[in-house]
């Protein structure tokens, strides 16, 4: 219809003030709302971005280098100063708790107590109850803070070095001195012992023990029992000596073990010679190992005193330990060796006083951090050009004292977190103190202070891939044919009620399923072990029985079972299987096991069985990993056009065939992503692990052992984790290794799936 | 119709009935793990009969048991030789019972298996009667006294006329109802009143420091702490001589009974929370008692380290975290959708953050709970303590797992599912219709409000249900950002500021997971974890359901424009 009348202008003004306050007002409410949504769009997005960033930012840390500088004061570099104490070798530097006052023992017997920061002198005194000078000095314990003095008349001194904080109008004092935890009693040498040149102590809880090398090539050792008078409380000493047969010359350390057992004695000519001292009476020389062919500068203890460190003249620091084997006998091995990029003579090393790691000094005046069970190089810088005469670390490695050999000692700064994080010691077999091989192991808490916590995630990815591969196991085959059934054969009425049905267990709290693996199906697998492996067989077995038989039954029967509606029927079927089962398999049990097959499988076949192990979680997982699986791979199957198949069976393919060689092939990358998804979902669940397994980190493939894997770990662990430490930052990259291998998995599955749309959007 | 095997199986019917077994098995392992969570949840709260029989212990010796079946299992007969049992020959399995027999102050523990053959003159005396104790958990034996402060007050021989005993019971129940009723009061007080207490104790403490901190400590305020302080404690005074008072009354009536070995026992009444005589109940009783069960365990608070009682504090902290965490994402997962779908520019960027966010849906939960604890509560928790909250430090207030870092992780967890729901209703709207308002002249936030978003609320509601799905039973994170085993108190009380955000608090997932493997008795507790179990169950079902239901409404309701 034409209109033709000229529309007259409706009577309506839109220029009146309020008509254009409500435009205005209207654009000024469009503009909000753009505004409002975009920033909030920005910022939800970026926020759910921030959990990859902050996750990343929190385990960087550990990657970080170490770094070395002048250690600041008062705002200013603190420059090196002339060292404290007689102008002789130093026989001993350190520093207390706060690296605030060093201590410096030199060959005079001299200790000068010094404000590390400008060197100004405080406490001074001669050491020793002897008016004889000392002639030879043995550091005790860097953590326990004592040494030994050897003096010139034959007797002994062993001191501690000791440091009182008080707070006198709220500033921070140190008060350092020197104790005697012997000074009433009287610890001589052997007699018959020269000028002591070398000297080694070691105080254990009930006996003192010094091996003294004196300049006529004689070496004694001395024991000094403790014994704890009942009465009084006071300790008495029992003394013994003993002199050790054993080619002197070239003796460069001397070392006796925490336990007093062995004595280990280093030679330049690159030989360890380790001695047995658990008879004192009749002292056994162990072994001689070479260590080095150049010559051997110096040897010390690790941290703990398990491990001895010998460094030579080519720039080797090789760490060595006693290995016990199965027969109890100790060797001592090589076990790593570490050097630097120039390597040169070693002139002296230094340990960390609670980590396992050590710094050495080169001739060349370079210094290298290194970390012993990372086998790492943490840090490696020129620090002087005179070369360096002694250093030593301060007790939480934060900071480095360092003598040149113009005498002027420097103080250096250390920014060193995380040494003990390395690509080899998160991955890699490590070879840990008081093992006989190198092996994966993940134990978060150590003992004591002198045994390192062990950060293997090998066994923690293993135990997760483990869970997974169990739980896939028993999920992929059942969601996938039960989603071709559901989806290709199934009546479409009896679909729309299945297929929300099996989805809904998407929803189910994984918690209920591990308490449920945990308590009610682990006891019932290690009762009924025979009753499951049976069901596998009989299960498929007996339906197909049923399935044939029912084929060959009249028609009459058959066709009331509309086409589609097969399923009504198996479910009974599968009920009355599973119940025929239970008196089945015990049959079975008796007849193959002895009745019992939990017990065959332990005693006969020698296979650790624990009651949370692989089985249940896999079949607990299996069941939460199902409705994901078999929910994409419905959809998949179900959204393959049905022109396809019709076309297919209209050649006169069978369903069969048609779903094989059509429907499939063209689903096939939408099933390949939900197995992809039902995995990542595997990887990271957490609850039925923890609760349906007893947690051990191990690596073993059996079924019927557990595992921990790395969600469950950090559930465990993270809780008590301190902050900021390596732990709590190498439970963050666990987190992170789970986030990146869900994310990429599913992303990978995600793209699949889209491409499989729009593939089949034309058709 | 015959055919030979061959042939069947070329015809691939075998493989189509074994895909067929598979769905079979799948709807068979749905079904019977409901099945089994449902019975073994619903089955603890019937009133089951108590036998009490003659039984011969393996030595040959008699003695007479006094218990509740709990279950029941067949043992192969070498095992119970190998335990050194007496089985006759020829038996391959021998049935034994899992009896409840309680008393556990007196017998050691709360179970012990019999064999069934060894159970003789089994009877169900209508005058046995259970009551569930505060401490030691059930007691079961007959009535034989009551007592007032030490007085005996009914007796009842054996031999006496059934009429006596029932007349001796009632006056224990009346006497109980008393009991419990003071037991009410003193709860109240020690809750309520010495609760309030308390917290202006707290308050004024903290408000000390902080001018204290600030310099600002004056004469004046200092009086005027202490004097609120007096009041205080003036209160706190008058309400603990009543509690005393009521303390001294709750103790005055006792029973005393005989247990199964003839021992008697005096229980005070102040100890027990109910009792009943299952054999004297006809069904119609049974089942109000049943229903009082259930009732009870959904209100009642928790006893004995969370195996006994009722979980009401964890229902209450679920709800509590779920309603929380809802108020947050559904305004951020709407505008991030509607900014996805409506406001941004569609390209491979959006496709990318599209796919990014919707994979977010599959990262480990764990994953969000170690960011929640990292960058929530150590880091924002930890800011907002040293600027806010300076006066309470060291101990610290918000850099503490608690209710409200619970509740924004799981917020960003489930973010993705609302995101992806809500989106997936904006792409439904046809083009026409927005093109239509505008055309109408409306603006584009005109559009977005009054046309598209309307539209879209089935979809958000359903985005929104499914994440309160997902939430509710979440525990994995919730175990690093928040959930304790046993909170002092609700997150929601009559203290200001009334909602505790920095609170912990207790969570169904979480009671399931600590009372079925924390616990020390375990096995007394496990029909109550059934129960818990099937109470998250349902809840989360019906969540699912509601959230389906929903959305088929309001598309029904929207239908007409959909084409």
């Amino acid at each position: 219809m034409k209109n033709t009348a000229p529309l007259s202008a409706p009577d309506l003004d839109f220029e009146t003030p309020a008509a254009k306050r409500l435009r205005r007002y209207r654009r000024f409410k469009d503009r909000l709302a753009s505004a409002v949504v975009g920033v909030g769009g920005i910022s939800v997005i970026v926020a759910i971005m921030l959990i990859f960033i902050y996750l990343l930012y929190e385990v960087m840390p550990l990657f970080h280098a170490a770094e070395i500088k002048p250690w600041q004061h008062e705002g200013e570099e603190v420059v090196p100063y002339q060292r404290p104490g007689a102008d002789a070798d130093t026989w001993y530097l350190t520093a207390e708790e706060q690296a605030e006052v060093g201590l410096r023992v030199d060959a005079t017997g001299l200790a000068s107590f010094f404000d590390t920061r400008t060197g100004e002198v405080g406490l001074q005194q001669m050491l020793g109850q002897t008016e004889a000078g000392a002639v030879a000095f043995a550091l005790g314990s860097e953590s326990e803070r004592t040494f030994a003095l050897a003096h010139a008349d034959g007797n002994l001194t062993f001191a501690k070095h000791q440091y009182k904080v008080s707070y006198p109008n709220d500033v921070r004092t140190i008060t350092p001195s020197i104790a005697y935890p012997y000074a009433d009693q009287e610890l001589a040498l052997a007699p018959g012992v020269g000028n002591t040149e070398l000297l080694a102590v070691r105080d254990s809880e009930n006996q003192l023990m010094a091996a003294a090398l004196d300049d006529q090539g004689q070496l004694f050792v001395s024991r000094y029992s403790k014994d704890v008078n009942f009465i009084t409380e006071e300790v008495e000493i029992s003394t013994d000596h003993l002199q050790l047969e054993l080619p002197t010359e070239k003796v460069v350390s001397l070392l006796i073990s925490p336990e007093t057992r062995w004595l280990f004695v280093a030679r330049s000519d690159g030989l360890v010679v380790s001695v047995d001292l658990r008879d004192f009476d009749a002292p056994q020389i162990h072994d001689a190992v070479r260590v080095s062919d150049a010559t051997i500068t110096q040897a010390r203890f690790l941290l703990g005193g398990n491990s001895l460190l010998v460094a030579d003249s080519q720039g080797v620091t090789r760490q060595l330990f006693l290995v016990r084997d199965d027969s109890n006998n100790y060797e001592l091995k090589e076990i790593r060796s570490f050097r630097d990029s120039t390597p040169s003579e070693i002139a002296e090393v230094a340990i960390e006083h609670r980590r396992k790691g050590f710094v050495v000094a080169e001739g060349n005046g370079q210094v290298s951090f290194y970390n012993s069970t990372a086998e790492n190089l943490v840090l490696n810088e020129q620090l002087s050009d005179s070369g360096i005469a002694y250093l030593a670390m301060t007790p939480r490695a934060n900071g480095l004292l360092l003598e040149q050999a113009d005498g002027k000692v420097s103080f250096w700064k250390v920014e060193n977190e995380h040494p003990e994080v390395s690509w080899s010691s998160l991955w890699e077999e490590v070879w840990y103190e008081g093992y006989q091989e190198p092996d994966y192991i993940w134990q978060s808490s150590a003992s004591n202070d002198d045994f390192e916590p062990k950060y293997s995630l090998a066994p923690l990815s293993f135990g997760t891939l483990k869970a997974a591969f169990y739980a896939m196991l028993l999920a992929t085959p059942l969601a996938i044919c039960g989603a071709i059934y559901t989806a290709y054969f199934m009546a479409p009425a009896m679909r729309t009620k299945i297929k929300p049905f099996i989805e809904l267990m998407e929803a189910l709290p994984t918690v209920i399923l591990g308490f449920l693996a945990g308590l009610w199906l682990a006891p019932f697998i290690e009762k009924q072990l025979a009753t499951v492996f049976t069901l596998l067989l009989v299960v498929p077995i007996g339906v197909l029985v049923f399935a044939y038989g029912w084929h060959n039954l009249p028609k009459s029967i058959r066709l009331r079972v509309s086409e589609g509606w097969d399923v009504v029927v198996i479910i009974p079927v599968v009920i009355i299987l599973a119940w025929l089962c239970l008196p089945l398999s015990s049959g079975v049990e008796q007849v193959l096991f002895d009745g019992d097959m939990r017990g065959y499988i332990t005693r006969d076949l020698g296979i650790t069985f624990d009651q949370r192990n692989a089985l249940v979680v896999g079949l607990a997982m299996g069941f939460a990993v199902i409705p994901t699986i078999f929910s994409i791979t419905e959809d998949a199957i179900f959204s393959v056009p049905k022109s396809l198949s019709n076309g297919s069976l209209a050649l006169g393919a069978t369903p069969w065939q048609t779903l094989q060689r059509v429907v499939l092939p063209t689903a096939s990358p939408g099933i390949f992503s939900a197995v992809m998804i039902g995995m990542g979902r595997a990887v990271g669940e957490t609850m039925i692990v923890l609760m349906a397994t007893g947690n051990t980190p191990i690596m073993d493939l059996n079924i019927f052992e557990g595992m921990r894997t790395l969600a469950a770990n950090i559930a465990v662990e993270m809780p008590e984790s301190e902050v900021g430490s390596s732990h709590f930052r190498i439970l963050f990259l666990a987190a992170l290794v789970l986030f990146a291998f869900t994310f990429v998995v599913n992303t990978l599955a995600e793209l699949i799936r889209q491409r499989l749309r729009r593939k089949y959007g034309s058709l | 119709m015959n055919i030979s095997v061959k042939e069947w199986f070329k015809s691939g019917a075998p493989w189509v009935w074994l895909t067929g077994g598979a769905v079979a098995l799948n709807v068979i392992m749905v079904a019977g793990l409901l099945a089994l969570i449902a019975v073994r949840g619903l089955g603890h709260f019937w009133p089951a009969d108590v036998l009490q029989a003659d039984y011969i212990e393996s030595d040959g010796s008699r003695v007479v048991v006094i218990g509740e079946i709990a279950d029941s299992e067949d043992v192969p007969a070498i095992q119970m030789r190998e335990a050194g049992l007496e089985v006759a020959e020829g038996v391959e399995t021998v049935r034994r019972d899992l009896l409840k027999v309680g008393n556990r102050d007196l017998l050691g523990s709360d179970f012990r298996w019999v064999t069934e053959t060894g159970l003789q003159e089994i009877e169900h005396p209508p005058h046995l009667f259970v009551a569930e104790r505060r401490e030691w958990g059930n007691f079961y034996g007959f009535l034989r006294q009551v007592k007032q402060a030490g007085e005996l007050v009914g007796e009842y021989k054996v031999g006496d006329a059934d009429a006596a005993y029932d007349q001796l019971y009632a006056e224990l129940e009346q006497r109980l109802d008393r009991a419990l009723d003071i037991h009410d009061q003193i709860k109240d007080i020690e809750k309520h009143e010495i609760g309030a207490i308390n917290a202006t104790l707290e308050r004024l403490r903290l408000r000390e420091r902080s001018l204290e901190l600030k310099g600002q400590l004056t004469a004046a305020d200092q009086a005027d702490i202490a004097a609120s302080r007096a009041e205080q404690d003036e209160s706190y005074k008058s309400l603990q001589a009543r509690l005393e008072e009521l303390y001294r009354q709750i103790g005055r009536d006792s029973l005393v009974a005989e247990v199964s070995d003839g021992q008697v026992v005096e229980i005070e009444l102040s100890k027990v929370v109910q009792v009943f005589r299952p054999n004297a109940m006809g069904v119609g009783t049974k089942l109000g008692f049943y229903f009082g069960q259930i009732w009870a365990f959904m209100t009642d608070e928790p006893r004995e380290a969370n195996t006994e009682g009722g979980v009401f504090p964890a229902i209450f902290g679920t709800v509590m975290m779920v309603l929380l965490m809802s108020i947050l994402v559904t305004p951020f997962g709407v505008v991030a959708a509607v900014y996805l779908r409506e406001y941004a520019k569609q390209g491979t960027m959006t496709r990318l953050i599209r796919i990014a966010v919707n994979n977010l849906a599959g990262v480990p939960s764990i994953v969000y709970g170690v960011f929640g604890l990292g960058f929530f509560i150590y880091f924002l928790g930890g800011n907002i303590d040293q600027l806010f909250f300076p006066e309470a430090l060291p101990a610290p207030t918000f850099g503490t797992p608690g209710l409200m870092w619970a509740s924004l992780t799981l917020a960003l967890l489930t973010l993705p599912v609302v995101i992806v729901a809500t989106e997936e209703g904006l792409s439904r709207i046809p083009r026409s219709i927005r093109e239509g308002s505008l055309a109408l002249g409306a603006t584009k936030a005109e559009t977005l409000w009054k046309v598209v978003l309307p539209m879209a609320s089935p979809a958000m509601m359903t985005g929104v249900i499914l994440a309160v799905a997902r939430a509710a039973g979440e525990v994995a994170p919730l175990m690093l950002v928040g959930v304790v085993k046993l909170a002092p108190s609700l997150p929601l009380d009559g203290n200001y500021p009334f909602i505790h955000l920095d609170q912990k608090f207790m969570h169904l997932g979480f009671h399931i997971y600590d009372v079925g493997f924390q616990s020390p008795n375990v096995e007394a507790a496990r029909p109550l974890v059934y129960a818990t179990a099937l109470l998250l169950v349902v809840v989360i079902a019906l969540l699912n359901l509601s959230a389906v239901a929903i959305r088929n409404r309001l598309r029904e309701k929207y239908k007409a424009l959909e084409h």
